[in-house]
């Protein structure tokens, strides 16, 4: 039963997904079984939320090296969902615009989520350098086409190519717009995107029929 | 435009903990380590009380006060779904998690074979003559031969030999193309986020002035 139901569940809420499409006269079993979904995938922010206090709370009970950070975690959270939960607006809600909550969003949550994101500006400078080494005809296509979307897409690169003899006839900008862009990695892409969709829709049969199981975990 | 107190408390506070986040950059350090942890906090609660004011109350209670019990059954999924913080009874959440698998696996095949597949083949079969300029005849060319080449060298059920093989091998440098692309945009999009990130210190100094009265 453990294992045989969530099996029956599975199949079931695959095939209502895939006759709704089909049958309009169905369309709001979809819309229905959707709204499931979202409200399902929010109980597992909660799911998310519990865990985090929980494995943190028992760290700062046994004052495990570096407890004092998951003191800090476990603050940042309570803070952030007193903000969220309690502190109420007149005739609005604790998320609107100007709140507390906001004030976390706007200057804690944003500022450290882009500088996390942009410090990767310098790991991926030192993977250029691995990924820049012209060791083989396939690499140096590769360097050749990152350079030129690098450089010639910005102004720099345009004023740069401007004082090239004779190349400077040719428009580079709309060379890499039209004929790389446009062209091969639109291409590529494509070929990219079929192979992993029909990889996904593959998969996705195998769940619906019982024989990719892994995602209902261990045997117990 | 003016400024607050608050405003400008808050763009230190985002300034110090931006710093501290570059930090890495020299090692680890607990400043780093600080800052993350405060992430971590922050981001968890955040998509809490977003998930809760955007999703469960207009969809799931807000409805059920409407009357409307079939998202009892929602409801009922969700709070099976928590049973996996009891480790006797983790198996409880196994039910929602299949019917969260169940969903996204029959969307995926009917939404993906429409949009991703069936979309991307019939852009491919594009006119490969009698086009208004040779530029667009030259474009439909690069990328039919380009999608099936690329295609060749996915295709693992036969040796990539003779024919297969070098189309395979067109398909690879068609491949290294759109990585080096893909690659590029990338590096730009990322130092466009540190741009944005030194302007913001900019911001903090200029606000700052005006708060003070000084510019």
């Amino acid at each position: 039963m453990k294992r045989e139901v969530p099996l029956i569940i599975t199949f079931v809420a695959g095939a209502v997904m895939i006759v709704q499409f089909y049958t309009l006269p169905l369309s709001w079993l979809g819309d229905l079984f959707n709204d499931f979904f979202n409200i399902i995938v929010t109980c597992a922010y909660v799911l998310g939320a519990a865990s985090l206090l929980i494995a943190n709370g028992r760290k700062i009970q046994r004052q495990a090296p570096g407890w004092g950070y998951n003191a800090v975690l476990l603050l940042s959270l309570l803070a952030t969902l007193f903000c969220g939960f309690c502190i109420f607006p007149q005739g609005g809600l604790p998320t609107d615009a100007g709140t507390p909550f906001d004030w976390i969003f706007q200057n804690v949550y944003t500022p450290m989520s882009a500088a996390t994101y942009s410090l990767l500006a310098f790991y991926i400078a030192s993977a250029s350098y691995r990924a820049f080494r012209a060791r083989s005809a396939e690499a140096t296509i590769l360097l050749v086409t990152a350079f030129m979307v690098m450089l010639f897409r910005i102004p720099l690169g345009e004023l740069l190519w401007e004082q090239l003899p004779i190349l400077h006839y040719l428009d580079i900008g709309d060379f890499i717009e039209t004929w790389i862009i446009g062209g091969f990695n639109t291409a590529g892409q494509r070929a990219i995107m079929l192979g992993a969709s029909v990889g996904l829709i593959s998969v996705s049969l195998k769940i619906l029929l019982g024989i990719e199981r892994s995602y209902l975990g261990s045997a117990d | 435009m003016a400024v607050s107190g608050l405003d400008v408390f808050g763009l230190w506070i985002g300034a110090a903990l931006s710093l501290c986040i570059f930090s890495f950059l020299y090692r680890d350090n607990p400043f780093y380590r600080l800052a993350e942890h405060i992430f971590v906090g922050v981001s968890a609660g955040y998509y809490m009380c977003t998930g809760y004011w955007q999703v469960l109350q207009p969809n799931l209670i807000a409805r059920l006060q409407d009357g409307d019990w079939r998202y009892a059954i929602a409801a009922v999924l969700g709070g099976m779904l928590l049973m996996r913080l009891w480790p006797k009874y983790a198996w409880v959440g196994r039910w929602p998690l299949a019917f969260m698998v169940g969903i996204y696996a029959g969307y995926n095949i009917v939404y993906t074979m429409q949009a991703q597949v069936l979309a991307q083949v019939s852009d491919t079969i594009v006119s490969l003559w009698n086009n208004p300029d040779w530029t667009a005849t030259l474009k439909n060319w690069i990328i039919l031969v380009g999608v099936l080449t690329s295609l060749a060298y996915f295709y693992f059920s036969v040796e990539h030999k003779g024919v297969i093989g070098q189309a395979a091998r067109v398909g690879v440098w068609v491949l290294m193309i759109t990585f080096g692309a893909t690659f590029g945009y990338t590096v730009m999009a990322r130092v466009s986020l540190l741009v944005g990130r030194v302007m913001y210190f900019q911001d903090v100094w200029t606000h700052t002035a005006r708060w003070l009265g000084i510019s």
